[in-house]
């Protein structure tokens, strides 16, 4: 618009009989520049929500003392299953504890966990992959495990390692860990098997590279991308899995509050009172949602191809 | 094609065999003594002594695996810790309400998702199309145990359409059976019908551009012609597969669900044993969900050349 006053202006001061830029109805709306967070979370409104959600979900798990949050494993036998008040927000549960501190406390195992195993199975699962795309006698060997590992249900793995080890944090991020890195090793294997075809490799090939600095300047940051969108929903399902796992009694201690825990203990009162079930579980899935958000959002800003159509 | 198949049906041979390997030598490589976790925090050390004989930790690891699998061959999966009943009598009996609640949930996702799928491809970019993607997205987030808790809540419950809980078997009757199988399978199928659905628009977006779909449209055909005879036939590979991987987390969640609804299955199996820590049978229902979970995957690749003529192998 000041573009153009200005122009009407200048018309105004020229001197008759010189040819004056004649004036053009706007055809195409004004581009609008956004820059900085604004136009971050303009262009990525999904990965702007789905961070938001988890920073928020992230700030309850560290600050999960301060957040007017009593003991959670102090037990109230006089206060049992009382229905959410000003006292005890999301109520109480069968054995008195404050369902709301309990909550909140959870989040930190679930994120934890989810953290944890996208990061360990993201390592070993580059790794491996690594290996198998680059050696070509170990390849068939390596895929032929994998294949046998991911031919189990990844849930019912990580049931079978937990009824051989004692029920901790630790050994639920190891056994979740077992249970997805296979699906990584296959990720990177393939784009690794792409990427050796490219013409920028064989010409470092050709430069007498050696495989080391290959893989490290030419392949790794290629895989990183894709690596990266697998990792979000490894976290996800690794944050499910361990609710699940902690709901059939085979995740968690029961000492540690988790938001599996929490609903296994609510379960035989679901009918009655169904709270000390529902708030967790509305936690959980907006934890879940959000990492999910989040990858989804990764995935269409780092392939732009795919964007459209999933 | 027939040698086709059969490769197919020779090469999951090696796949079980590893599955079977690795199931068995968890025993072995997990963190600790697994016998004395086994045996509790309160055994003496005669009851863990029992224990390792029991379970053949105090052989050595390739003569205890030979013997295993030779079992297993023969269709022997070894007897239950706890009960004392041959695992594969355990799994007989608790084999029908899983079964039913898997093939239930298939069919109701499949015929849920695919038209989905389709609909939202054809409206691409519309309300609907981001109101289906809006619900595959959160049918990923939300956990299998919650849909359920809140399934059975609202239709169970508080407007008591269907029964809270438990299972009636189909010899008792289509009907009943199917009444208490319904919240289950919805509740099971969300995350499969999300999955399903959105492979399923990918894929039919694809087809949609092809010159063959301007061709049926300049010739006269009419729009449901087009969108389920032209495109989904050729959309179908890899909704076919993302089918058959999709199995994965029917197996994973039936345990859930049918530990929701108080089903009798393969699940509270899973759950009793993994209470009781009677790793015999969690071994032997890791097998069978494994090998059922490749067949279909089989039967998945064997669909292929079905679909698809021009896979040819």
């Amino acid at each position: 618009m000041s573009a153009q006053s200005s122009t009407v202006a200048s018309a105004a001061a020229v001197p008759r009989d010189v040819a004056v830029e004649p004036e053009m109805p706007d055809v195409l709306p004004p581009i609008k520049v956004r820059r900085g967070l604004a136009g971050f979370v303009y262009r990525h409104p999904t990965i702007a929500f789905g961070a938001a959600l988890l920073i928020a979900m992230l700030s309850i798990a560290v600050l999960a003392p301060y957040l007017g949050t009593v003991d959670p494993t102090a037990l109230s036998p006089a206060k049992r299953t009382r229905t959410p008040s000003a006292e005890f927000w999301f109520g109480t549960d069968m054995l008195g504890r404050d369902v709301y501190s309990r909550v909140m406390y959870g989040a930190r195992v679930s994120l934890t966990v989810g953290f944890s195993v996208a990061i360990l199975a993201s390592l070993a699962g580059l790794a491996i992959g690594l290996v198998s795309g680059f050696v070509r006698w170990a390849d068939g060997i390596i895929m032929r495990i994998m294949d046998g590992m991911m031919a189990i249900p990844s849930i019912l793995l990580a049931v079978a390692l937990m009824a051989l080890t004692r029920a901790s944090v630790s050994n639920v991020v190891t056994a979740i860990t077992i249970a997805e890195f296979p699906r990584v090793a296959r990720l990177v294997r393939g784009v690794v098997l792409s990427l050796r075809e490219q013409p920028y490799v064989d010409a470092a090939v050709a430069a007498g590279t050696r495989s080391p600095m290959i893989i490290l300047r030419h392949i790794l940051p290629n895989t990183l991308a894709p690596m990266t969108v697998q990792a979000t929903y490894i976290c996800a399902s690794a944050i499910i899995v361990e609710a699940i796992l902690s709901f059939i009694g085979a995740g968690t201690p029961p000492n540690v509050p988790s938001w599996g825990n929490i609903m296994a203990e609510g379960r035989a009162l679901w009918q009655v009172k169904p709270f000390i079930v529902f708030f967790p579980a509305a936690f959980l899935s907006l934890t879940v949602l959000a990492v999910n958000l989040l990858g989804d959002g990764l995935r269409d800003m780092l392939d732009p191809r795919m964007a459209k159509r999933l | 094609m027939l040698r086709h198949i059969c490769r197919r049906i020779v090469a999951t041979i090696p796949v079980m065999a590893i599955v079977a390997l690795f199931v068995f030598s968890l025993l072995y490589i997990a963190p600790g003594d697994p016998a004395a976790v086994i045996a509790g925090e309160q055994a003496s050390p005669e009851d863990v002594e029992k224990i390792r004989k029991g379970l053949g930790l105090d052989r050595p690891f390739l003569s205890r695996f030979g013997e295993w699998s030779w079992h297993i061959v023969q269709g022997d999966l070894g007897t239950s810790m706890f009960t004392g009943l041959p695992v594969t009598e355990l799994i007989r009996q608790r084999l029908e309400p899983t079964l039913s609640l898997m093939v239930v949930t298939l069919i109701l996702a499949v015929s849920i998702a695919v038209p989905m799928g389709v609909i939202a491809a054809w409206k691409a970019g519309s309300w609907i199309d981001r109101g289906l993607m809006a619900f595959a997205v959160l049918g990923f987030s939300v956990p299998v145990f919650v849909v359920g808790y809140l399934l059975a809540y609202v239709f169970a419950l508080e407007l008591d359409w269907f029964p809270v809980q438990g299972y009636t078997p189909l010899s008792a009757g289509f009907w009943p059976w199917l009444e208490n199988l319904v919240l289950p399978a919805i509740a099971l199928g969300c995350v499969y019908i999300a999955l399903i659905a959105r492979i399923t628009r990918a894929s039919m977006l694809e087809v949609l551009q092809q010159d063959y779909i301007r061709t049926a449209r300049s010739k006269g055909m009419g729009q449901s012609g087009i969108l389920f005879v032209h495109a989904l036939k050729n959309a179908a590979v890899p909704i076919v597969t993302v089918i058959g991987i999709g199995v994965a987390l029917l197996i994973g969640g039936a345990v859930v669900t049918e530990s929701v609804f108080a089903i009798p299955g393969l699940g509270r199996l899973t759950i009793d044993a993994i209470v009781r820590r009677d790793y015999p049978v969690i071994q032997g229902i890791v097998l069978l969900f494994s090998l059922v979970y490749v067949l279909v995957n089989l039967a998945v690749d064997v669909l292929y050349t079905l679909l698809d003529p021009r896979i040819r192998y």
